[in-house]
């Protein structure tokens, strides 16, 4: 066999990856779900928590800043582990695939709540003061002049993180989960020839290439000219 | 709570399980060692060549930059480690990392410091090589420089990025602090290894966080 034909059996094997095609189309959905169901909990519990602190009642502030610090210092890896290999040991089952959206929801949660934060702060004072003063409430200058300004400078910002945040789906294999580089994982082990791996590889490129190049056009399009 | 205690913040098992996780604590912080320069030098390689005029060069590598900013650092570096050796080439954890981290870091950095390249003013390349400075003179004394702290939140926030995706290097069994924190506690039946792998984490990396929280703040705010 010459080189390059040892390298195509390897990394393209047709018989191999016909094989396994199902699976890993399986394993894209799971990463789909996944993806989704962490952005939707993670933007929402971070615009709340960036909701709260608007507030301004000092206890419950401290504890907002130390929980996202705490998100934002740790591994998603680790919390992952913890959540999977450490409860157990207390009792408290968790399947890999609740163990890792809760993680990384958790962490998606953190970084949001720091944009959207920085977002309601980058509002001047003057728009606070201006609304309160034509009879807004507090809630309602918050919700109808302060967010609607806070959130498109977030905007840019958030979609990286986003992206950054749910490329870690892929870490859920880590803990059985039959995502797309569990299934390929799976594959590999079962079939010993590592074209799953390339299919796998090609699955994540087909799901975030499009996601990449709209980050960046986002960022440029929603930028502020300095 | 008496559970939860024994479980997660057992001092004899920390005390027991020290050795493996200081060793684990120093292995972290060599790889962090490692692939951070690495990351950097690939960063400014990608940056250096997007200057670059011809679309040539401009549009394969923005393709390399979008295709490693779209893989999952962990795809990445279970492809090396698991896959290559299929044809022969094995290169071991450490390599595996060290090539998986120099192609997605490298990309990361690259596009923070392209950003930082681009938002020096033409007028200063111009200036500098009219004062006779060569062009690789002027981009290594001038606009670099400028570059380089105009994107510093990003470069940390980056770097402190990297620090964390060094846990991942437990999947190809390499001995950091959350691989030797799992062995720990598979040696103990005990959570409280893993706690304090991520205490350990914490405490490394909340000063970057707090400075990068300031910095942020800033940055957006300034942008009004």
């Amino acid at each position: 066999m010459t080189g390059w034909e040892r390298f195509t059996d390897s990394f393209f094997n047709a018989r191999v990856m016909a094989e396994y095609l199902p699976k890993i189309v399986d394993g894209f959905v799971l990463t789909v779900w996944l993806a989704l169901l962490i952005i939707v909990a993670g933007l929402a519990l971070g615009l709340l928590l960036a909701v709260l602190r608007a507030f301004g009642l000092r206890p419950l502030n401290w504890l907002i800043v130390f929980t996202v610090d705490l998100f934002r210092a740790l591994p998603p890896l680790v919390i992952i582990v913890l959540l999977f290999f450490g409860l157990p040991n207390a009792g408290i089952e968790l399947s890999g695939f609740v163990a890792s959206w809760l993680a990384l929801t958790l962490v998606l949660m953190a970084f949001a709540e720091e944009i959207f934060w920085a977002g309601i702060t980058s509002v001047p004072k003057g728009q606070w003061e201006a609304a309160r003063s034509t009879g807004l409430g507090f809630v309602q200058t918050l919700a109808f002049v302060v967010l609607p300004q806070a959130l498109r400078i977030t905007i840019p910002p958030l979609t990286n993180r986003t992206i950054a945040i749910t490329k870690g789906t892929a870490l859920a294999s880590v803990v059985a989960v039959q995502d797309i580089l569990g299934a390929a994982n799976a594959g590999v082990s079962f079939s010993f020839n590592p074209s799953p791996l390339t299919l796998g590889a090609i699955a994540y490129l087909i799901l975030f290439f499009p996601v990449v190049v709209l980050g960046r056009w986002i960022e440029t399009r929603f930028a502020w000219r300095r | 709570m008496d559970v939860f205690l024994e479980t997660f913040l057992n001092w004899r098992i920390v005390q027991e399980a020290w050795p493996i996780l200081w060793q684990g604590f120093q292995a972290t912080l060599l790889l962090s060692a490692l692939v951070v320069p690495l990351g950097l030098a690939g960063g400014v390689m990608i940056a250096l060549l997007s200057t670059a005029t011809t679309p040539w060069v401009r549009w394969p590598l923005r393709v390399w930059v979008d295709t490693f900013r779209a893989l999952p650092p962990l795809v990445l570096l279970v492809f090396i480690f698991a896959g290559l050796p299929f044809i022969g080439l094995d290169v071991g954890a450490w390599g595996a990392v060290a090539i998986g981290f120099f192609l997605n870091t490298g990309a990361y950095y690259g596009e923070i410091l392209r950003a930082g390249i681009e938002s020096v003013p033409r007028g200063q390349i111009e200036a500098a090589r009219s004062t006779g400075l060569t062009r690789g003179q002027a981009m290594a004394y001038i606009v670099l420089p400028q570059a380089v702290r105009n994107v510093l939140p990003d470069l940390i926030s980056n770097t402190l990025e990297v620090v964390k995706l060094t846990s991942i290097a437990s999947v190809v069994a390499l001995p950091e602090l959350l691989f030797q924190a799992r062995q720990a506690q598979s040696v103990t039946y005990n959570a409280t290894p893993i706690m304090a792998a991520a205490v350990a984490y914490f405490v490394l990396l909340w000063p970057v966080v707090r400075l990068l929280s300031r910095l942020e703040n800033r940055q957006l705010a300034g942008r009004r």
